[in-house]
């Protein structure tokens, strides 16, 4: 039962980072791939480290709180990087499709 | 059953640091690198966190912490200097 639970876990991790690689990797400018890896970083890897925490906290007995760590830090540092990345994209000026919506600071 | 399962999540965010890994070199861009190399560090916190579990010993978590933070102050810093030209002014 268990195993089970977290073996949905880990393939849903692995797969939702697999989807933000694939956004990276496929979608047409740097505005739309800012969006592809926070699915990695808060679904992807949460979800493999809630399966970590329920796996090391069954096998010792006691409760495993440094996975609840690094989620806590990716969850509070992805918007503060996602942000900066964007300022500096617009600062200077990156290239961008037709489709993506064209405002003053990014003309 | 956790042991296939683990073993088909390592194919799988293989597959992801192999994509971001080819964004990194391509990236038109200076900013799609720095998204690359953001991504990278997110994988391979996965990757470590998934070998711990499958070699079944708490002592990744640690240098996955690292990663994490040393990986933020990465992006922070290329970031602050695309905006400045300079990261400390």
């Amino acid at each position: 039962m268990l195993d089970i639970l977290l073996a949905l876990l880990i393939l849903l991790g692995s797969f939702f980072t697999l989807v933000g690689s694939i956004g990276l990797f496929k979608l047409p400018d740097f505005y739309m791939r800012l969006h592809g890896p926070t699915k990695a970083s808060t679904l992807g890897v949460g979800a493999i480290l809630v399966a970590s925490a329920i796996y090391f906290s069954t096998q010792t007995g006691h409760l495993s709180l440094h996975e609840i760590l690094v989620t806590l830090f990716l969850f509070i540092t992805a918007p503060v990087s996602a942000h900066l990345m964007a300022k500096a994209a617009i600062h200077i000026k990156v290239r961008q499709i037709k489709r993506t919506r064209q405002t003053d600071a990014t003309k | 059953m956790l042991t296939n399962a683990i073993l088909v999540a390592f194919a799988l965010v293989g597959l992801a640091v192999l994509l971001s890994f080819i964004r990194l070199i391509k990236g038109p861009d200076m900013p799609d690198r720095i998204l690359a190399l953001d991504t990278l560090y997110i994988n391979a916190i996965a990757l470590l966190i998934l070998l711990g579990i499958y070699l079944r010993s708490p002592l990744y978590f640690e240098a996955a912490l690292l990663i994490a933070v040393m990986g933020f102050m990465g992006t922070l810093a290329l970031s602050k200097y695309l905006l400045r030209g300079d990261i400390m002014e």
